[in-house]
């Protein structure tokens, strides 16, 4: 099986370089050939319930609104004032 | 007090006792890892001046006789467990200056009764790994024999507690994390039922396998630390409602896949024996169990792990955390981010996760993992109406050398053989020391490990104590 490395990598937001592509090559298609033995079970096809159930919680606000601002804020890595400051999504350049 | 076989029901009794002070116990530790972990490096960072003031308030609160269980007893902590404050970098250069904004809940539980924390412990990155080699900061070496690796991912927590650089440790297990150091480092390592314990604050790798648990020199202490940080916890909606212990089964029946353990090599095999011949002694029958569905554990793992892993690191992306490295544009901020601040094992698994994930893939392999996923469940589930516990050993190798296994990814995943199938299942089990085999004229210890039906913990203890 080959699997175009480039396109997943996109998919993954991840930058590759050349020589660790030709070795992610190599590597991945090994790692999906290791775990095709599951291939062969006899599953049923629609899976059953699980064994954990989903929790949900009133769609309201759980805390005090800015508690945790200055805490979240401090983490990132740029800020202008009380945002988080990023780069331009489109670039002219391209 | 001697560091190299102290437990922490001693050290309690010696604490109550005054027969020496929390900040002695602790300043014995910080001496030990000072003389020790350079050459281990267990830990990525050793917080040795807030130490001694939790240990000088450990010993107000013995003074008052208010003591609980762990008040004063010095532990590690593996690098995905948040503390307040603190920096948390789950072993990657993406989190290398990362200071947690609030505590785990395991955490908060530990310091209302006044735990003593050493420091941070080494471990693969995103507790990705079975060696601790995938570490961003450098490997830890076993303290049986320093050429050989800890085992991983908590090798850090096994090797500082095999190496008497903790009294005991908190790890967190996805494949056999806790496990599998617990085994090579020759301690008790216990991964409980799935939501037993609460994962608020620890960094997420796979969300459907991982659980923090315990890592101590006996298996009563494994349990003590346990019993401190179980319970349900409102901030991860897959904690377990607080319900009765089962009770410690009293069938006194075991249970050994034969089938599945059919190609377990000598040596490891005769240990293997060895302990189930001591629980023979002990009062235990010894049967067979069918678990067919084992044999796709290791494929349906490495399908649904690197799934869960690439989702739950799409949050590092350089913008709200972590490692960001400037480009001209968001999107480039987010892929030339993430591939400085991801290690290579990590970038592997992101893209295994993909991959699977991905339209026209997404069928074969992610969802065909999950419903085989319930296949290996109902094994464990119909063993379980006849069995009180299930036995294999923990690995199918002992510890191996730094370097031996980094070509391949596939030959480490298989080591992993005999520990993910707890995981998926959501089954509690319990690595604890079970004899040694002999490398290089060293003796390198091997694992054997317990496993419970969901809920049965205490189950897995007795039958620790016994072995």
């Amino acid at each position: 099986m080959t699997v175009d490395i480039a396109a997943l990598a996109k998919l993954a937001r991840l930058e590759i370089q050349t020589d660790e592509m030709v070795q992610l090559e190599k590597e991945i298609p090994a790692i999906l050939h290791f775990v095709e033995t599951m291939q062969s079970a006899n599953a049923p096809e629609e899976e059953k319930s699980p064994a954990h159930r989903n929790i949900m919680r009133k769609d309201e606000n759980p805390i005090e609104s800015g508690k945790h601002t200055k805490a979240l804020l401090d983490a990132a890595p740029a800020r202008e004032g009380d945002r988080i400051a990023v780069k331009q999504v489109i670039s002219r350049k391209k | 007090m001697d560091l190299s076989t102290l437990t922490i029901t001693e050290a309690r009794r010696a604490l109550d006792a005054k027969e020496y002070s929390a900040l002695d116990l602790t300043n014995a530790y910080l001496d030990a890892i000072e003389k020790k972990d350079g050459e281990i490096h267990a830990y990525l960072e050793v917080w040795a001046d807030s130490a001694r003031e939790e240990a000088r308030a450990a010993d107000a609160i013995i003074a008052r006789a208010e003591s609980q269980p762990l008040t004063g007893i010095p532990i590690a902590v593996k690098d995905n467990i948040l503390i307040e404050g603190r920096i948390t970098s789950a072993a990657s250069k993406m989190l290398e200056n990362y200071k947690a904004s609030y505590d785990a809940t395991v955490i908060s539980k530990l310091k209302a009764q006044g735990v003593v924390f050493l420091g941070r412990t080494n471990m693969d990155e995103f507790a990705l790994g079975s060696s601790t080699e995938n570490s961003a900061y450098g490997p830890t070496k076993n303290p049986h024999d320093t050429s050989r690796v800890p085992g991983g991912t908590s090798g850090g927590s096994a090797a500082a507690v095999a190496a008497g650089m903790a009294l005991a440790a908190l790890g967190s297990d996805t494949g056999g994390s806790i496990r599998q150091p617990a085994a090579f480092c020759g301690i008790a390592g216990m991964k409980p039922t799935y939501g037993a314990v609460s994962r608020s604050g620890l960094i997420a790798a796979a969300s459907s396998l991982d659980q923090i648990g315990t890592l101590g020199k006996s298996v009563g202490d494994a349990k003590i630390l346990f019993d401190a940080i179980r319970g349900h916890d409102p901030m991860d909606s897959t904690s377990l409602p607080d319900t009765k212990d089962l009770p410690v089964a009293e069938r006194k029946v075991i249970g050994v896949p034969r089938e599945f353990l059919k190609d377990l090599s000598p040596e490891i095999h005769t240990q293997f024996e060895n302990t189930l011949e001591t629980l023979k002694n002990a009062g235990y029958s010894i049967v067979d169990v069918a678990l067919p569905s084992l044999r796709y554990a290791l494929a349906v793992y490495y399908i649904i792990n690197p799934a869960e892993v690439s989702t739950n690191l799409a949050r590092l992306d350089g913008i709200r955390y972590g490692l960001s490295v400037s480009a001209d544009d968001i999107g480039e901020v987010y892929s030339k981010s993430r591939a400085a601040g991801f290690g290579k094992e990590t970038r592997r698994r992101i893209l295994v996760g993909t991959f699977v994930l991905s339209s026209g893939y997404a069928d074969a392999y992610y969802r065909k993992a999950r419903s085989v996923r319930e296949l290996i469940r109902a094994d464990f589930a119909k063993a379980f109406e006849t069995v009180d516990a299930i036995v294999m050993p923990t690995t199918p190798s002992p510890a191996f050398k730094l370097g031996e296994k980094n070509s391949d990814p596939v030959a480490l995943y298989l080591e992993d053989i005999f520990t993910v199938p707890v995981n998926l299942a959501g089954v509690p089990a319990i690595s604890v020391p079970g004899g040694t085999v002999e490398r290089d004229g060293k003796k390198l210890p091997v694992g054997f490990q317990i496993i419970g039906a969901w809920g049965g913990e205490q189950t897995l203890f007795a039958i620790g104590k016994d072995v």
